[in-house]
């Protein structure tokens, strides 16, 4: 029994998951199945971005959050039209003040590289120029994002983006995380990995930070919603003739077969991606240069002591998994068809990840996948079982009582505790997660 | 039957042993000295006698008793004292509180241990209240020494206490270990300066491959030419 | 010279009162942070829910104690509840570390493992406190308000601009002076204290002193328990309690013991000070300011802000990097990192 298990291990328990798809559409209905699934992909390619970071190199990055962030504004920014009034009033100042941005850092990275000598002086001689140019900035700057934000605040107050096609925003928003998750490897990789940790979760809250606030780029609190679609839109499909015949032939009504076929066409896109990235992963770790990250992951010094370049290996496994966070993050704000700052916390974007990559299996890409899935399922449908599980124990109360009432309002919350549990008891009991990784020669 | 007396020691940290029927013993206010070329097992045999290598043979006896099941923090109370070669003081803390931390199992006064170690090293005195950290290695040392002898032992085990001190450090490190012995405390100790280990020692051991190869008094060992060449550089 | 006194009285207000008393809360946090990664090695990802369950013990105390008509005018009534929020959470950590942590030590885990399990506990904390209090603000201050109010000290002194002080922010001030002394004195001049220091300082060395493991573990998460419950509580006291925001105070404590150089009580301290007063230095408006001080005619657009209010917890961050740049052991060296 235990060793058919261990044979087929994979697919049986993917096959469990499709299971528990298939009932959730029984159950409540193929709409809500498809939604849990279409966020099951997400996480699961988030989770394989976290995996390739810490199952491949053992880095410890919690801004998982900032990267999906980033990745999300690639979706405003290519997909949006542009509100050329705002370009007209603020676009100069906000174009002057991207130059002085960057001739302040150009400038400070040549001081630096000029003043090595100079010891205690040097720091002051950076703090100046940095002040310099954040006086520069400011004076450029302010009133163009004061004028910006003042067009018809109510509906744009912002720059919008570049009117592309929205699929170009996922390349992007991978392009976007690469190159922040480049400048904090830069500073925070030589760590040692809490350090990593604790500079990364910052940062990620720096990135949530400049996204809720700089309002003339995202809108911040204010959100950007109609995103445009990869996919057909409901309202088209129902007047469709074809797709009323569709409807007929499936014998369903027409608003909800609509429904079912755009979250069937996101499904069909995500799996297309998560596909092409398991295949490269998979190809990755199989080629000499996973082995070589497998052996400075497991004995970081003897690899260094072989002539391996530690950071620069661990910078391009770094860049690589924060690439496919932000590549996850614009597929989500595409689904969302809105991109809504305030929704992005810690919890939920980051450690909730990393559980799914631990109880997944670390190191393990299929481990990851499967972990996104169960663990975002569990998430989900943790609230309607909780209450269902609550209703059933208090069924005996009276159902006046403030106790039963506490307690179903506290349902809510149990999803949370019992996320701690899961992982708590596999790092614990199972600690390589469901799908360990495979021990390879 | 040695005061204290590791018979017959054989083991190691992983399948392979590193000892093979290894015998050490030293008696009350004698200095006996391992030495022996890198790799020999010097210090692992040291850290047999102490406990801090699981035994596949053998035993260690201390004071006519059998210690060999005791856990090294077990050891420390049934009074032996051991100094590591590295990592041996608490360099956040000033030289006096290593030396209360030295003695953290007894519940009596330990004022006049502290008086003797400060008699016994005069600089520590001086530096009492400064961290450990920021001592020179030789001083370190001494505190590290003063530290182990704070819970009066019996035998107290040195790993290679002049290692990275001066020559002039050493002698005097010497010199006071001497008179440690002199108070009636069987001293073991592991050392690379072999010759200048031998002349205070009253009795050698000379370790090869995790076995016993000569075993004479120090006097003897100097004078004996085989060991003279193979070991002490002619 | 009336001018010079107001621009005082301004900056006395709005930047040396509200960042003493963050300070305190910061400083006290991070004490607890550093104590766990001294002793245990590890950086703590529950520390911001063990702060919120201590709060929550000691709200939910302090609502009976109200109930029964209970108080210490004009202290707030929080205050006897403490005791009893410090008696609940060090069970509580006790628990946890008996059931989660122990055996991760036995194996001596790596501290990445740590840092995860501690996320796990984070989770469950944070599920169980919203479970039993909910997510929502809970208001249990009680007492005076006001030491001074700012009309008064117009009054007093005939400024235009006031200085208040309030009751709060006495409490939080007077009690983290008072912890951090006692917390000083107990790891300098006990001999658990400076076994504690000792272990923290040389495991192995300790264990050959015959210093008990376990018994500097249980210490260090009683002192942990106690300090995260009365950071909370006045934390508490003086904004509100929330769960949520508890978790986003994990980022500027953390700050506060890296900068001031983790595992270094006193850089932990230090470093609560410095994340609070650069975080309100670096947002306030000068422009009162500079209009008292320059001359009189002086007229003035700008806030005279570096950076707009809704980055102050940023500011904690972006001081943490640059830490992390140029002095990774932080200010008052701690650890070798």
């Amino acid at each position: 029994m235990t060793a058919l298990y261990q044979q087929y291990r994979n697919q049986i328990l993917f096959s469990l998951m499709a299971g528990l798809l298939i009932l959730v559409a029984l159950i409540q209905s193929l709409s809500v199945s498809l939604t849990i699934l279409n966020l099951c992909l997400i996480s699961a390619i988030m989770a394989l971005g976290v995996n390739i970071q810490w199952g491949y190199a053992g880095l410890f990055n919690v801004g998982v959050m900032g990267f999906a962030a980033l990745g999300g504004l690639a979706g405003v920014l290519i997909s949006m039209p542009p509100v050329s009034d705002a370009w007209q009033a603020g676009g100069f100042g906000i174009l002057l003040g991207l130059v002085i941005t960057i001739g302040t850092v150009v400038t400070c990275l040549f001081a630096w590289s000029r003043i090595q000598h100079l010891r205690r002086q040097r720091y002051w001689i950076i703090a100046v120029i940095i002040i310099s140019g954040y006086a520069l900035l400011r004076i450029f700057f302010d009133p163009g994002v004061d004028a910006v934000e003042s067009i018809n605040p109510s509906v744009t107050g912002y720059l919008g983006g570049l009117d592309l096609p929205i699929l170009v925003a996922w390349p992007v928003g991978a392009l976007f995380a690469a190159g922040i998750a480049f400048v904090i490897g830069k500073i925070a990789l030589g760590l040692r990995s809490d350090y990593l940790a604790i500079a990364t979760l910052g940062i990620s809250e720096i990135i949530i930070f400049f996204i809720k606030n700089e309002e003339w780029l995202t809108r911040g609190v204010k959100n950007v919603n109609g995103l445009p679609r990869p996919v057909p839109y409901e309202i088209d499909l129902q007047q469709a003739q074809w797709f009323q015949d569709w409807a007929m032939a499936v014998g369903m009504p027409v608003d909800d077969s609509s429904a079912v076929f755009v979250k069937i066409c996101y499904a069909l896109l995500f799996i297309a991606v998560i596909g092409i990235l398991l295949w490269l992963s998979e190809t990755a770790l199989k080629s000499p240069w996973g082995r070589m990250m497998r052996a400075i992951r497991d004995n970081e010094t003897a690899a260094a002591a072989m002539g391996k370049d530690v950071t620069w290996q661990h910078l391009r496994v770094f860049v690589l998994g924060s690439a496919v966070i932000g590549l996850a993050g614009a597929m989500l704000t595409t689904l969302d068809g809105q991109f809504t700052p305030v929704g992005y916390n810690p919890l939920r974007f980051t450690f909730l990840i990393w559980v799914m990559v631990i109880i997944g299996g670390s190191g393990n890409n299929w481990g990851a996948v499967l972990g996104g899935f169960f663990i975002w399922f569990f998430w989900i449908e943790a609230e309607p079982i909780g209450l269902w599980l609550i209703n059933a124990l208090t069924s005996g109360m009276d159902p006046q009582s403030a106790v039963r009432a506490h307690l179903l309002e506290g349902a809510a919350h149990m999803r949370l505790m019992t996320v701690g549990i899961i992982l708590l008891l596999t790092l614990r009991y199972a600690p390589e997660g469901l799908i360990p990784e495979k021990k390879r020669l | 039957m040695s005061f204290l007396l590791g018979e017959q020691m054989t083991g190691g940290y992983g399948a392979a042993d590193i000892l093979h029927n290894c015998s050490i013993g030293v008696e009350k206010g004698e200095i006996a000295v391992i030495v022996g070329p890198n790799g020999a097992g010097k210090s692992t045999a040291m850290k047999a006698v102490f406990g801090m290598l699981p035994l596949r043979k053998g035993q260690v006896m201390f004071d006519g008793e059998d210690v060999t099941q005791l856990k090294p923090e077990e050891r420390v109370v049934k009074g032996m004292g051991f100094v590591p070669q590295t990592h041996n003081v608490f360099t956040s803390m000033t030289v006096e509180e290593n030396l209360e931390m030295g003695a953290f199992i007894r519940t009596d006064s330990i004022d006049d241990s502290i008086a003797q170690v400060y008699d016994l090293f005069p600089i520590l005195k001086e530096k009492r209240k400064q961290p450990a950290g920021e001592l020179s290695g030789g001083q370190r040392q001494q505190v590290a020494v003063g530290r182990a002898l704070m819970t009066h032992p019996k035998v107290l085990m040195l790993d290679e206490p002049t290692a990275g001190v001066s020559p002039i450090v050493m002698d005097e490190l010497f010199d006071r270990i001497i008179e440690i012995a002199r108070l009636d405390v069987a001293i073991l100790m592991v050392e690379q300066n072999a010759k200048q280990a031998l002349e205070i020692a009253d009795k050698g051991y000379v370790l090869v491959q995790g076995q016993n190869r000569f075993t004479d008094t120090g006097e003897s060992l100097l004078a004996n030419p085989e060991v003279r060449r193979a070991f002490l550089g002619g | 010279m009336t001018d010079f006194f107001n621009a005082l009285t301004l900056l006395g207000n709005f930047l040396i009162i509200p960042g003493l008393t963050y300070g305190s809360q910061l400083a006290l946090g991070a004490l607890g942070v550093t104590l766990v990664y001294g002793v245990l090695r590890f950086s703590n990802f529950g520390h911001g829910e063990t702060m919120a369950f201590g709060a929550m013990v000691t709200i939910l105390v302090t609502w009976g104690l109200q109930s029964l008509g209970l108080s210490i005018q004009p202290l707030p009534t929080a205050l006897l509840a403490i005791p009893v929020g410090i008696l609940a959470t060090v069970v509580l950590t006790l628990l946890i570390d008996r059931f989660v942590y122990r055996y991760h030590r036995e194996r001596k885990a790596n501290p990445v493992i740590f840092l995860i399990v501690s996320i796990g506990v984070m989770f469950f904390l944070g599920g169980l406190i919203r479970f039993i209090i909910g997510p929502g603000d809970q208001i249990f201050f009680d007492g005076t308000r006001f030491i001074l109010k700012a009309r008064e000290f117009k009054q007093m002194t005939g400024l235009n601009e006031g200085l208040s002080l309030k009751m709060t922010q006495a409490v939080t001030i007077i009690t983290a002076v008072i912890i951090v002394a006692a917390m000083f004195w107990f790891l300098n001049h006990t001999r658990t204290g400076k076994s504690m220091r000792a272990y923290s300082d040389n495991e192995n060395l300790a264990l050959l002193s015959g210093i008990n493991p376990d018994r500097v573990v249980l210490i260090t998460w009683i002192l942990v328990a106690a300090l995260a419950t009365i950071a909370g509580t006045l934390y508490g006291l003086d904004k509100s309690f929330k769960p949520f925001v508890y978790m986003q105070l994990l980022l500027p404590i953390f700050a506060s013991a890296i900068v001031g150089g983790v595992g270094n009580p006193i850089g932990a301290i230090a470093g609560g000070y410095v994340i609070a007063f650069s975080e309100l230095i670096l947002t306030f408006a000068y422009k009162k300011v500079v209009l008292y001080l320059g001359p009189d005619n002086m007229e003035l657009e700008s806030l005279v802000q570096f950076l707009g209010t809704d980055y102050k917890i940023a500011v904690s961050f972006i001081i943490l990097v640059i830490v992390l740049i140029i002095k990774p052991t932080g200010l008052f060296s701690g650890k070798t990192i």
